[in-house]
């Protein structure tokens, strides 16, 4: 029913993370977005704020649940998706193409210890 | 039904009127000796309506609501029981309804004489020495409860417990009192079936836990068999057990929180002892609690003299007052009429009937629907969906059907611990006819959901609103006359 895409890093608390440098992108997987169903706000941090590994940056409401986002990584806010203010109902759209958050990540290392896509998509069956 | 959705000023026709006033006896113009700087420039708009008009639109409204005196209403976690009408009567006389709060104690006794038995007859079935019935709700019982809690370990001097443990299966007013009481959440993992994980508590006890909340049953509707465990090894951390009465309907007369190690706890007298509940209410949240903590129970108290007579008394370890004055008094008439209604005896027959009715729904539709957890439930039980997902009809969908056949849904996507769920609680007062007439309903919508899917998407077909735009709905949300005509 959900894909999983592919060249990701994930976490269990089903974000993903796409690293480019030093920046990382963060968003949440299409498994997400299905079982939380139509998302009607996205709280995000603002630029310059601190995100740390397995803490909450924000929350996604849909209109069953609202949901914390955890930080699958460490590092400074250096963007958010503005776009996500007004139609938040995109991370329902495509929510690989719809990120979240970018980070300046302090510590690179953090992601080798998230799951890779297969490790990711075998959590989601279960 | 006729589609009605008219507000009152939409009927209003200059100079209508449905009221006559009585002759004046005091022979003095009100008005004239008012200062004219306090009195209003432009007249009050109010509308201007015959007595018909008045009767027959809230009638008419009256007849959109679903409640309790309509129908099945199974919604797990409320235990919305069917509320007698001896309740009404009692609460409505006018021994009670005449009195002010500001009267003097010697003449309001009959009626501290009632919040007094109230007091004891909660404490009896609750088994804690004493209960404040102040609190006005649920919540504001959480927030007193984790007040009492708080003010215990200052008093003592003790400043390092700053958290409060919380299952991550709990009604969400657990954490969120917690927060609003000051302290930092800290999560404990259920396991599979919904209880505790005994495990993954013990490396969170330590000296900065105030203590932790939990409801017996669980949210799953099971009894946690490991609370006197819990118990333990919360009091030997230093900690506190707080008993959310969310989940009290089941235990009823049987098995007391105080017997199980909880040293605090409130109860929803608008769920367990069957006051009305949701936006009518107004509810009640009293706070029970164990002997070493009576002290810091807010002001003021109610107590029963040496000369046999009830007093208005403060307390100077009270945490403060919660509440103006006693708190929902009308609440408490109707509560105190369901207990001498039901009786010892009776009380004890609320738990093994709403017991029954659960599992008797439970394993009737255990074929349809995905039952996660097997085994005896208490009072309410949760399905996953439907057991057949590949049909694409959701929980959400099964609900809305659930309305075109004259029930109440049941709670759904709660609790969070599977995607579809559907929380069942149909409570005791239901006969077993309601219960196969639902029964068979709940079938009937699984087979139509393998058959015509569209249909059951699609609901409700039937009620006076249809499908509603959820999503719309919070995002742009209409929450006024104005901004209604504004978007038409």
């Amino acid at each position: 029913m959900s894909t999983v895409k592919e060249n990701l890093r994930y976490s269990d608390s089903h974000e993903w993370v796409k690293v480019d440098g030093d920046i990382a992108t963060i968003g949440i997987s299409d498994y997400a977005q299905h079982a939380l169903g139509d998302i009607v706000y996205v709280d995000m941090p603002e630029v310059g704020d601190e995100v740390t590994a397995g803490e909450d940056f924000g929350a996604v409401e849909s209109v069953k649940a609202a949901s914390d986002l955890i930080s699958p990584v460490s590092g400074e806010v250096v963007e958010i998706n503005e776009a996500l203010e007004d139609e938040p109902e995109l991370v329902n759209k495509d929510a690989f193409e719809n990120w979240i958050i970018k980070v300046r990540l302090s510590d690179p290392g953090e992601v080798d210890a998230l799951l890779d896509a297969a490790a990711y998509a075998k959590l989601c069956e279960e | 039904m006729k589609y009605y959705d008219k507000v009152i000023f939409e009927l209003s026709r200059p100079g209508r009127k449905g009221y006559s006033l009585p002759a004046d006896n005091f022979g003095v113009d009100g008005i004239n000796e008012i200062p004219s700087d306090l009195l209003r420039q432009e007249p009050l708009d109010l509308p201007e309506v015959s007595e018909a008009d008045v009767v027959r639109h809230y009638t008419n409204l009256s007849q959109k609501n679903f409640g309790v005196d309509t129908g099945f209403y199974p919604l797990g976690s409320c235990t919305m029981k069917y509320n007698p009408k001896i309740n009404e009567e009692i609460a409505a006389h006018p021994a009670f309804t005449a009195l002010h709060p500001s009267q003097s104690e010697e003449s309001v006794q009959g009626a501290l004489e009632l919040y007094y038995n109230l007091q004891r007859a909660l404490s009896s079935l609750a088994g804690l020495k004493e209960f404040t019935l102040n609190p006005y709700a649920g919540a504001h019982g959480e927030l007193t409860g984790l007040m009492v809690m708080k003010h215990y370990h200052q008093s003592r001097g003790d400043m390092k417990r700053t958290k409060v443990i919380v299952p991550d299966s709990a009604h969400g007013t657990n954490p969120a009192s917690a927060m609003v009481a000051g302290f930092e959440v800290v999560e404990v993992k259920s396991k599979p079936n919904g209880s505790i994980d005994v495990e993954d508590l013990k490396p969170l006890l330590d000296d900065t836990v105030a203590g932790i909340m939990m409801t017996n049953p669980n949210t799953l509707g099971m009894f946690e068999t490991e609370i006197m465990e819990i118990a333990k090894l919360v009091h030997e951390a230093g900690g506190l057990l707080y008993y959310d009465g969310a989940n009290l309907n089941p235990l009823l007369g049987k098995v007391r929180p105080g017997d199980m190690g909880f040293d605090i706890m409130h109860i929803n007298l608008h769920k367990t002892f069957s006051t009305p509940h949701g936006g009518g209410g107004p509810g009640s949240g009293p706070v029970g609690v164990a002997e070493h903590l009576t002290e810091y129970l807010p002001n003021p108290r109610v107590v029963k003299g040496e000369d046999g007579k009830f007093h208005i008394t403060t307390g100077d370890k009270s945490l403060g007052s919660v509440s103006s004055f006693l708190g929902n008094f009308g609440v408490m008439m109707k509560a105190y009429a369901y207990i001498l209604t039901l009786g010892k005896e009776g009380i004890r027959n609320v738990g093994p009937l709403a017991t029954l009715n659960a599992n008797y729904i439970k394993e009737s539709l255990k074929d349809d629907y995905l039952l996660p957890i097997e085994g005896v439930c208490k009072h309410e039980f949760v399905f996953d969906g439907l057991k057949d997902k590949s049909t694409g009809v959701t929980t959400l969908n099964v609900a809305k059907r659930l309305l075109d056949y004259g029930f109440h849904a049941p709670t759904i996507y709660f609790p969070l611990l599977f995607h579809e769920s559907m929380m069942i609680e149909p409570t005791e007062t239901e006969s077993r006819e309601t219960l196969d007439e639902f029964i068979e309903v709940l079938h009937k919508v699984a087979k139509e959901a393998r058959e015509t899917p569209e249909d059951v998407k699609n609901a409700p077909l039937t009620t006076p609103v249809r499908k509603l735009d959820e999503t719309g709905a919070a995002k742009n949300p209409i929450l006024n006359y104005k901004q209604l005509k504004n978007a038409q």
